[in-house]
């Protein structure tokens, strides 16, 4: 076995640097932040990497409005600011936003459901790029659809910015359950396999022989606490992204708001910087230390308080953001 | 598979060496047991190497856990996020007394914190090497690249995978330089200690690995 360099095939190594990437992110948080300040806060409570987006996507669902890619100024001011990798997002499809973020030297790029889609029915050629692509999935042949297509990343939907995790177990569930299945057919049946998980057939064969993705498979989309992170690592996760949990605060608990002295706006619903960081912090050393029930206990008592949060179940359809991507 | 039906260089030179090893060292079959600080990174990659290489692989959380170990190894990951994490509990410091007896081997990250000096930004190591690094010094993850260079082991060029990695910026007179990228040292050894700014553990060529599985087990010999 075992050809030595046995990949001199330029994509190939393009795709091992690319993964390679994501392993190097194994085990950590990759935390959302809007400007260089937080992203300072994220490094210094022990992020991963950071996403630098516009809005967190709990500012997105109140404020509503086309949700584009941030902008390039405040990316770069991220990446001057801070020595771990800066991720940053693109709509849907749109092919333009992506080559903008590789040209300005982005890490990674998140192709999110989060932003408002610029494509119907394609997603981007991610094998265009050199830069590596993140993609959501809630299933296991949307994220073969994504590896297909190029991601070298899959991170589970959830339902961002509503601090509920409900829909990132059940989607790190189903992936799981998915492959599982795969597992135990036989050659024949994953002819089928493949035409029912609209997914190309030698993906699904490969996850049929390995039990698992092709590329790392991380969480997202709800992660608001230590706890809820160690239970997507417990499910499979190999490292989660945290978005609105650490910067979002609770805006009930605003006096001026309830004064009404502020109107519904960005500021007052975010936390203290302190109480970010606090939760930042929790949230890295549960990720590690997911298994460890005495070390998940003392970060849960070290965070004040999470984002208030959306409950899943009482969300319309139309607000759904796991629905976009095809 | 016997050796002799084996091709290639590398191949056959690696199935020579490793099965004179239990002549060389005193603990005759002693399987080493390596930690690899499983904190954040490619841990699991480290780990499943190793195991390749004739180890036993541990995974390490917690300060601990290093104490029945005969040689830890740092991966690739973010230094800072490993740091953070050192910090508690007098991790660092146990740590660094650890790789001042014991076999370590850093990659990337590990590297870093193997280092002596590190610089942009200057940040606290275990300084088990005299050697000075610099994080991201080749760029972003756009400029990160593979290619084959030529090391001091036998079996010829070796494929090197470096991804966001930093550089030896200097080296001090008692460290042995096994491999170089132009100019650059890209893999050293220093007694025990041993580093690498690329990643073995991502690619098929095991002989990093079994060289340092080789190193913990001549310290094990010596103990």
């Amino acid at each position: 076995m075992s050809e030595k360099n046995g990949s001199n095939n330029a994509s190939s190594n393009s795709l091992r640097l690319k993964t390679g990437l994501a392993e190097m992110l194994k085990g950590g948080v990759i935390m959302d932040v809007t400007d260089p300040k937080q992203a300072e806060i994220a490094e210094r409570a022990g992020a991963a990497a950071v996403m630098a987006l516009e809005r967190v996507p709990a500012q997105i669902r109140a404020e509503g409005g086309v949700s584009r890619m941030a902008n390039p100024r405040m990316i770069q001011k991220i990446m001057d600011t801070v020595n771990i990798p800066v991720m940053a997002k693109c709509r849907i499809g749109h092919f333009a936003e992506a080559q903008v973020l590789e040209a300005l030297g982005v890490d990674y790029i998140d192709e999110s459901e989060v932003l408002t889609p610029a494509d119907e029915l394609h997603h981007v050629d991610k094998h265009a790029f050199k830069v590596p692509f993140v993609c959501g999935a809630r299933d296991l042949g949307e994220a073969l659809r994504r590896i297909a297509e190029g991601a070298a990343m899959i991170r589970t939907k959830g339902e961002a910015g509503t601090g509920d995790v409900v829909h990132a177990v059940k989607h790190m569930r189903q992936i799981v359950k998915d492959m599982r299945q795969l597992t135990v057919m036989g050659e024949e049946e994953l002819y089928a396999a493949a035409k029912e998980h609209r997914a190309p057939y030698e993906l699904v064969r490969m996850v049929a022989k390995t039990g698992k993705l092709p590329v790392p498979n991380f969480s997202a989309g709800g992660i608001a606490t230590p706890a809820d992170a160690a239970l997507m690592r417990q499910l499979g996760a190999e490292a989660v992204f945290v978005g609105s949990g650490i910067f979002m605060g609770d805006k009930s608990r605003c006096e001026e708001c309830a004064n009404g002295e502020h109107r519904y706006d960005r500021g007052c619903a975010l936390a203290q910087p302190e109480v970010a960081e606090a939760r930042a912090r929790a949230i890295v050393r549960a990720t590690t230390h997911f298994d460890d029930p005495k070390v998940l206990l003392e970060t849960s008592k070290e965070v004040t308080g999470a984002m208030k949060g959306l409950a899943v179940a009482g969300l319309p359809d139309a607000d759904m953001l796991q629905k976009r991507g095809w | 598979m016997p050796t002799c039906c084996r091709s290639g260089d590398g191949e056959g030179q690696l199935s020579v060496a490793s099965s004179q090893l239990p002549e060389k060292s005193k603990t005759v079959a002693a399987i080493p047991t390596i930690g690899v600080l499983a904190i954040q990174g490619d841990y699991e990659a480290h780990a499943r190497r190793l195991e390749e290489s004739g180890a036993k692989a541990v995974l390490v959380r917690k300060p601990e856990q290093l104490d029945p170990l005969d040689g830890i190894v740092i991966p690739g990951g973010e230094s800072s996020t490993m740091l953070k994490f050192l910090e508690r509990d007098g991790f660092l410091e146990k740590l660094a007394e650890f790789v001042r007896v014991k076999p370590s081997f850093g990659t990337c990250a590990g590297a870093i914190l193997l280092a002596k000096n590190v610089e942009n930004p200057a940040q606290k190591s275990l300084g088990a090497m005299d050697i000075t690094v610099r994080r991201n010094a080749y760029g972003r993850q756009i400029d990160s690249h593979i290619h084959e260079v030529a090391t001091k082991l036998a079996g010829g060029p070796m494929e090197m995978v470096f991804i966001r990695a930093p550089k030896i910026s200097g080296t001090g007179a008692d460290v042995d330089v096994l491999a170089k990228d132009g100019d650059e040292p890209v893999w050293v050894r220093q007694g025990k200690a041993m580093a690498a700014t690329f990643h073995p553990e991502l690619s098929a060529d095991k002989r990093v690995h079994e060289e340092f599985v080789r190193m913990v087990r001549e310290t094990q010999g010596d103990l």
